[in-house]
């Protein structure tokens, strides 16, 4: 090899590694950290007497928005307040007892499952239980 | 007087800068309409940078104070509303315009050799102008953005292999937060505003470089086109054309003056009526159109797979297409050309005239 070329390859080769060092904390940077999924596993999502039958309320579950709706009966349900489409907040509707979500019309029924309209899966239910005078939402237990 | 003038002309080579401005001209033929297109994108460009300089002064990127700053701006400074107003206005008009001055130059084949790089770099613009959108699109911090910032992104998320890193990287974090707002302004602010500086200089280089192309219809001809000079006499008419927008944006600013809406809360449903920006319409109403499953897949990722193709096809064409810009690979680039604008025009009016399914 000639010194020519020799140099040549040395310049390219230190420039990139020079490059690449600069580069990586940058790209490195750029992408927030993962925050520990949420350790949030149940959350006290309404005072008992909040929700009269047939109302519901999006809370706060571990950084997303969870919906907690009172059946007619006085007992509860509760969902990921996420549609799995793209991710809208769904809200409930009491006259056709349906969940919807009003970005594309995506409909899901009491069990959470997707009847009608673009979303793909169900949204994932929580278990509720009381707890003296909160309502309290617990991830379940499988998963 | 004439000594300064010398002075001047000396150190800064203002003698070579009158040659190149003497020497530029225009080809006068009957679509020579279509010239207009770019320069107007240029000066509603312009009209973002002052205006957007002008809203710095009191707009604060946090997702506590942003909404809150906005009202101040549209209820309490003097003429705020038309700043934010014309903005806005500005933003839609500008998009509008550099779309009208991309499907112009493909049907008049203006990316033939060698202008493969300026159609390449124009494409680049267009990008940054529709991502200048979108990030100003969410500054307010209302429900509307809010939840369509959060559909676009999710969007973004479904592409296959960089979608969760893309994701995380424009949200910052996992969910929309004010940490989102930090980066949108970020983005919205100075680096858009640093590449498309960068690339517009290197398309308006080019466009000099090489001249204003001429349509193979025209180049066939039996005699070359008559030439205009390009200062004064097409510049003035550029004038024209300008201060016809000028006017436009003060009217549409007066008479619609910008909706500023509820400010967004993360623990509230999604509104009915959540649409993007008018630009990205075609795309949302595809996505919309599609069923929840396609031979088995997501249509959404189908509908993001086939546009993201889509869009590398009519990057590439300057590529595909014949030189001379005639025969029968010229005729099909031009069928596909009618069939995209007819298809863009027409999914774009479904966002407003169907309404949700
Ligand atoms: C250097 C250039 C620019 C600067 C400094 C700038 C600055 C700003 C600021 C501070 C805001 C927040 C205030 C508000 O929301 O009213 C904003 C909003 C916005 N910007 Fe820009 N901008 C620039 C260029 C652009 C361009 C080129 C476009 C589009 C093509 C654009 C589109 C928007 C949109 C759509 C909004 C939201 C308007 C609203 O709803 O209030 N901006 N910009
Ligand atoms: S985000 Fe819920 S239906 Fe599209």
């Amino acid at each position: 090899m000639k010194r020519r070329d020799f140099l040549d390859w040395l310049f390219w080769i230190s420039g990139t590694t020079v490059g690449a060092f600069v580069l990586y904390p940058v790209v490195r940077y750029l992408v927030p950290p993962e925050m520990p999924e949420a350790a949030t596993r149940r959350v006290n999502a309404a005072r008992g007497d909040e929700l009269a039958p047939g109302a519901f309320k999006i809370f706060p579950f571990g950084g997303e928005p969870g919906i907690l709706i009172r059946n007619p009966d006085g007992s509860y349900r509760a969902f990921s307040a996420v549609c799995t489409h793209l991710g809208c907040t769904v809200q409930y509707r009491p006259g056709e007892r349906m969940i919807w979500c009003a970005c594309h019309d995506g409909f899901y029924d009491l069990e959470g499952r997707n009847v009608s309209g673009p979303p793909p899966r169900p949204l994932e239910r929580y278990d509720v239980h009381l707890a003296g005078d909160e309502v309290v939402v617990e991830k379940a237990q499988t998963a | 007087m004439g000594s300064v003038r010398e002075w001047l002309r000396d150190r800064l080579g203002l003698d070579e800068i009158q040659h190149l401005v003497e020497k530029k001209d225009v080809p006068v033929h009957r679509h020579s309409f279509w010239y207009y297109w770019g320069g107007m994108t240029l000066f509603l460009f312009g009209v973002q940078v002052v205006t957007g300089i002008l809203l710095l002064l009191y707009y604060r990127a946090s997702a506590d104070e942003a909404y809150e700053s906005v009202r101040f701006l549209m209820t309490q400074v003097s003429f705020g509303w038309l700043i934010r107003s014309i903005h806005s206005w500005s933003a839609n008009l500008m998009i509008g315009a550099a779309m009208i001055h991309m499907f112009s130059t493909f049907l008049m084949k203006s990316y033939r050799t060698p202008r493969e790089v300026t159609w390449l770099s124009g494409m680049v613009l267009l990008g940054l102008s529709m991502a200048f959108g979108f990030s100003g699109y969410l500054l307010p911090w209302n429900q509307l953005a809010f939840f369509a910032t959060k559909v676009g992104t999710d969007i973004v998320g479904a592409v296959p292999g960089v979608g969760h890193f893309l994701l995380r990287f424009l949200r910052g974090g996992d969910q929309i937060t004010g940490g989102t707002l930090t980066r949108f302004f970020g983005f919205h602010v100075a680096i858009l505003p640093a590449v498309t500086t960068l690339i517009l200089g290197m398309h308006l280089y080019l466009v000099q470089r090489h001249g204003m192309s001429v349509p193979p219809s025209v180049e066939q001809g039996p005699t070359p086109p008559p030439r205009m000079k390009f200062v004064p006499n097409f510049l003035l008419r550029d004038m024209v054309g300008w201060l016809a927008a000028l006017g436009l944006l003060a009217l549409l600013a007066a008479l619609f003056p910008w909706e500023l809406g509820i400010k967004a809360d993360p623990y509230v449903p999604a509104p009915a009526g959540i649409k993007p920006e008018w630009y990205f319409g075609w795309m949302f109403q595809t996505l919309r159109m599609l069923p929840s499953h396609i031979l088995g897949l997501e249509g959404e990722l189908v509908g993001i797979l086939g546009i993201g193709l889509a869009g590398m096809v009519w990057l590439v064409v300057p590529f595909l297409d014949d030189v001379r810009g005639i025969g029968p690979r010229a005729r099909f680039w031009r069928i596909v050309g009618v069939i995209a604008i007819l298809y863009v025009t027409v999914f774009t009016l479904m966002v407003y005239r169907g309404g949700t399914p």
